[in-house]
């Protein structure tokens, strides 16, 4: 990789911050004026959503089946692992379901939005879309972008539910704890606080997941390489800023909450 | 099939204000590409009815200038009129309505890999919400023109490149533009397919008097163009008689961003430029 001088790094960092921010506004924007793609949107949906739903239901259940074993290991020097049920559903609906749905739909969806555009940027099939009279960022980004939030919404509820599944299978198999116990403490354990923090974390993810894939896949350069560049950079960047997001969100429903 | 595209051909061109408005002005034109000059100063104009040959060696801009002159990059100095709109200043959304009547074939075809070869003719038509019965008709009355109406449900991998490159040309006429813009149609394809498309380049000029600028970097191409047309008598393209040359092709050639020549073919052949000789010989 080339070193250049601070100033170059600085420049080409804020024209890329640049770019992102009027693709994001752009994208977000072009759904409330005509045309619209709507098939586009609903291809996307089931794509993104329906796609996603195999990886996602099984991380979240293997996620919940593990976070029950080892809780029960910590719980159980306290003498208290009747109340893995709260742990596993207060961990999942608050932290673990939406950052984990986030970091897999990225891994799945970000890359292949990157790709699919960045083939399209480097064989100039953007530019035909442009000469043909239709706009790339209204035909390809804006679908992608609503069917990820939209989607991602519902795939975390459902990545919530499988965790807890998978905790009360480990708990009523292995540990021996009463399945009604487990489903009425997990239940208890969840305030309107940590649902509402919990579903609105994949909101703020489909909006990184889709603007970084098409973001990357829109400024693809360098044929078939840069397109596999674009691809990598798309799931590392998306990924480290879910994670950063998160981190905010939590700490804004926090001080909103107090939980 | 020839009639028809010819009558739509002069209806757009009637609606026309002032027909002896250039259709393309070029002015002073210049980019940078990084560092590099690209473009230099570059100004010429394209008159209705006109067929301008772009002719240069490779790199030296000549798919630049079509992008510019399509609104797809925006030159750094200078102003492109096309139409009478200035197409440098221009917003993209404007330019979305702009292009509704201008036609391009790209260097290397650019058809959409995931739809069928009748979906990327009837793209166009498809945006603009015409009716299923009308859209199969006139992709099958482009496809025809380029010889290729059974090639609807394929698509784009199965084809050859000279049939990819017929298609990218039924996909740029289906909507019967004013302006046709060929980045070098007949790049990296063998002398018998180059010909063919070279035939339909002329089939579309003659019958329909359609405005175009076609680049390429082989001279054989450009002679072809300047000294052939199509009989509609015969369905055919012949030379015209006694080394006659069509009025309405002129040329344009660029070496390194700067416009060398621009004229007729006339002035072309018995041009004194030292370059330009060693170039066309």
């Amino acid at each position: 990789m080339p070193f250049v001088s601070p100033e170059i790094f600085a420049k080409q960092t804020l024209a890329s911050i640049q770019d992102y921010s009027i693709l994001s506004w752009r994208a977000v924007s072009n759904l409330f004026t005509r045309p619209r793609y709507m098939a586009d949107i609903y291809t996307q949906m089931d794509y993104i959503g329906v796609g996603s739903m195999p990886i996602v239901v099984l991380t979240g259940f293997f996620t919940g089946c593990v976070l029950a074993l080892q809780s029960a290991t910590s719980l159980e020097a306290f003498g208290s692992v009747s109340l893995t049920g709260n742990l596993v559903a207060l961990s999942m609906v608050k932290e673990l379901g939406p950052v984990l749905t986030g970091l897999m739909v990225s891994g799945r969806n970000a890359s292949g939005m990157a790709s699919e555009i960045g083939s399209m940027k480097v064989t100039e099939q953007i530019d035909a879309m442009r000469a043909l009279g239709t706009d790339p960022v209204r035909k390809l980004v804006t679908p992608r972008l609503y069917a990820t939030i939209f989607m991602l919404f519902f795939l975390t509820i459902m990545s919530d539910a499988c965790g807890i599944a998978g905790g009360a299978l480990i708990s009523i198999a292995l540990l021996g704890l009463n399945g009604s116990s487990y489903f009425h403490n997990s239940y208890r354990a969840l305030q309107y606080g940590d649902v509402v923090q919990g579903l609105a974390k994949p909101l703020f993810s489909g909006f990184i997941i889709a603007t970084v894939g098409c973001y990357f896949g829109m400024n693809t350069k360098g044929g078939t390489q840069g397109v596999g560049k674009a691809t990598t950079q798309a799931v590392v960047i998306s990924s480290v800023f879910i994670i950063i997001v998160d981190l905010i969100v939590t700490r804004a429903m926090i001080g909103i909450f107090g939980r | 099939m020839t009639a028809d595209l010819a009558q739509s051909g002069s209806a757009t061109l009637q609606q026309e204000p002032d027909s002896q408005e250039p259709i393309v002005v070029v002015d002073d034109v210049s980019i940078i590409f990084d560092v590099k000059p690209v473009l230099q100063n570059i100004s010429f104009t394209v008159q209705r009815g006109e067929t301008r040959i772009i002719l240069g060696p490779a790199g030296g801009g000549k798919s630049v200038l079509m992008k510019l002159v399509n609104g797809l990059l925006k030159p750094d100095t200078g102003s492109i009129h096309v139409f009478g709109h200035d197409v440098s200043t221009m917003p993209e959304v404007d330019l979305f309505k702009l292009r509704s009547r201008i036609g391009m074939v790209f260097q290397e075809s650019a058809l959409f890999d995931s739809l069928s070869v009748g979906d990327n003719v009837a793209y166009r038509l498809h945006e603009d919400r015409v009716s299923e019965e009308e859209v199969h008709s006139r992709v099958i009355e482009a496809l025809q023109f380029v010889a290729l109406e059974n090639t609807i449900d394929k698509i784009p991998s199965e084809l050859s490149g000279g049939m990819r490159r017929r298609v990218s040309i039924a996909r740029a006429i289906i909507t019967h533009p004013d302006l046709i813009l060929y980045d070098s149609p007949t790049g990296g394809l063998d002398p018998i397919t180059s010909t063919t498309i070279i035939d339909l380049v002329i089939k579309q000029r003659d019958v329909t008097q359609t405005t175009s600028l076609v680049i390429t970097h082989r001279i054989q191409d450009a002679y072809l163009l300047a000294r052939s047309r199509f009989n509609t008598q015969t369905e055919k393209v012949e030379q015209i008689p006694n080394n006659g040359i069509d009025d309405s092709t002129k040329f344009l050639v660029l070496n390194e961003g700067k416009v060398v020549f621009d004229g007729t073919t006339e002035e072309l052949v018995h041009s004194n430029d030292p370059w330009l000789k060693e170039y066309l010989s």
